[in-house]
């Protein structure tokens, strides 16, 4: 597979068991450069475990991944750290630290992991904050932010290290509704940007207007996928159809 | 009454000589105990099943026989097994510090393990080493929950730190018996003891609710 032809991201049989259970069962999919693919299902379905079998945050059992190309030898310490490098992560309860502020949560890893000089690690920082929004916003620390804000200094963070790829783990879910929409218009600007993701979400109507693919995960498969027009038109007989509209219902009960 | 307060004045100078020794012992136990808890228990969190044996054994030993034995253990027997030849100073720091390091590492890696679990995937999904992730990201945090603990761990081994009277360093329980014995003002001078280990706890105690409160990360708490 060449280079720049071939998709940027290609992930193969993965399996991981977890405690006895088989949370992934063979799970495979492919990611061209600039698509955003989202992930949905119900809780447990293992989308979570997938999006960290990626990076092997959690070692899969079985699986390969292959990077523009090339198989991942996520047993070489020095292939991984590359790989994470260039995989930007998410997640959902933000996983910030707690110790620094917006600006240093951002300029950490630029300095520690690709060695950038103190001003040179700021400056860059600064900038990836203020293209989230949150210019006025540096010296905050986490438990001085709102959870929207939070996100947005942890996709600065992640952002702000070059990634080829993003893997946004429900990025949503741990916000109260009025906080969503912030971090929904910043995934959206990443999105036209032409970034290269994967999504697991539980908003569907954002899904279905920027998702290339909807990949639908249940019992740690992906049973359906397809672009969301086919997937979740109205009329189709889809089980990401009747989920989805279960999801609707719910969320309208709860306006 | 006079002849006591005489007592104290004349012994006191010496006292306080004795008291610098003291606070030497404290220091270099403390120091001690906090470079080697620190490794203990990163060890015992992120080591594998052999480092988690070691430290576990480590700190079963050190916690489990008293003070005193260990004086008597390593200045008579086992310093001279290995060929050391210390002094009784060095001896007293060595074996509060390697006691003190058993009880460190616990508040550190109890501090450890009550940190966020998702703050080191955060740090490994950037590309960060472990070993990295630990320094930069794990200890600033943890050391901060750990002042509390350690401030007691403080107070305790500058108490202890009297026990080193047996192995003949002159520190401040030491010269108060040797001045007691000579003068017969037992009373007078081992309140003196006492006042001076009181003085010391309270400067240390407040010094480190200081250095608490300036490391306060803002906006933070549990």
């Amino acid at each position: 597979m060449t280079q720049g032809q071939g998709p940027i991201l290609r992930v193969e049989n993965i399996c991981k068991m977890l405690g006895g259970k088989k949370i992934l069962n063979s799970v495979s999919l492919s990611l061209n450069k600039g698509e955003l693919k989202v992930l949905i299902g119900p809780s447990g379905a293992g989308k979570s475990t997938l999006l960290q079998c990626i990076n092997f945050l959690i070692p899969p059992d079985r699986g390969q991944v292959w990077l523009e190309g090339t198989e991942v030898q996520h047993h070489r310490k020095r292939d991984l750290y590359a790989l994470r490098q260039q995989i930007g992560m998410i997640f959902q309860d933000f996983n910030l630290f707690d110790h620094l502020n917006a600006l240093e949560n951002v300029s950490i890893a630029l300095r520690k992991v690709k060695k950038m000089g103190r001003s040179a690690a700021r400056e860059r920082a600064l900038a990836q904050l203020e293209q989230v929004g949150l210019g006025d916003k540096i010296t905050l620390y986490p438990a001085e932010l709102s959870g929207g804000q939070k996100q947005r200094v942890s996709i600065a963070r992640a952002l702000a290290m070059d990634p080829k790829i993003m893997l946004l783990d429900e990025p949503t879910s741990a916000l109260d509704p009025e906080l969503i929409g912030e971090v929904l218009s910043v995934i959206r600007d990443l999105a036209r940007g032409g970034m290269t993701m994967i999504l697991a979400t539980h908003q569907i109507g954002f899904a279905r207007t920027l998702a290339d693919e909807v990949l639908f995960m249940e019992d740690g498969r992906i049973i359906e996928q397809g672009p969301p027009a086919e997937l979740l038109a109205p009329n189709a007989r889809t089980r990401s159809r009747d989920f989805c509209s279960k999801l609707d219902e719910l969320y309208e009960e709860n306006l | 009454m006079n002849e006591t307060l005489f007592a104290i004045l004349e012994a006191l100078p010496y006292l306080l000589q004795g008291a610098l020794v003291t606070i030497g012992i404290v220091i270099g136990a403390m120091g001690l105990g906090l470079i080697m808890g620190v490794h203990m228990a990163a060890g015992q969190v992120y080591g594998n099943r052999a480092v988690r044996r070691i430290v576990g054994l480590y700190v079963w030993f050190f916690r489990g026989v008293p003070i005193l034995v260990l004086l008597f253990l390593f200045y008579f027997g086992l310093f001279a097994l290995i060929g050391l030849n210390l002094s009784a100073f060095s001896a007293s720091v060595l074996v509060l510090g390697m006691t003190t390091a058993a009880y460190q590492s616990q508040i550190f890696r109890g501090a450890i393990q009550s940190l966020p679990q998702g703050q080191l995937k955060a740090a490994r999904a950037l590309g960060m080493s472990d070993l990295t992730a630990i320094i930069t990201v794990i200890l600033p945090q943890a050391l901060r929950l750990s002042i509390p603990g350690w401030s007691n761990e403080y107070s305790i081994i500058l108490k202890d730190s009297a026990l080193a009277f047996v192995l003949g360093t002159s520190e401040i329980m030491a010269r108060s018996h040797f001045v007691a014995s000579r003068t017969y003002h037992h009373l007078p001078l081992y309140m003196t003891a006492g006042c001076l280990y009181f003085i010391l706890t309270w400067i240390g105690v407040q010094a480190l609710l200081k250095l608490e409160s300036k490391v306060r990360i803002p906006g933070y708490t549990r």
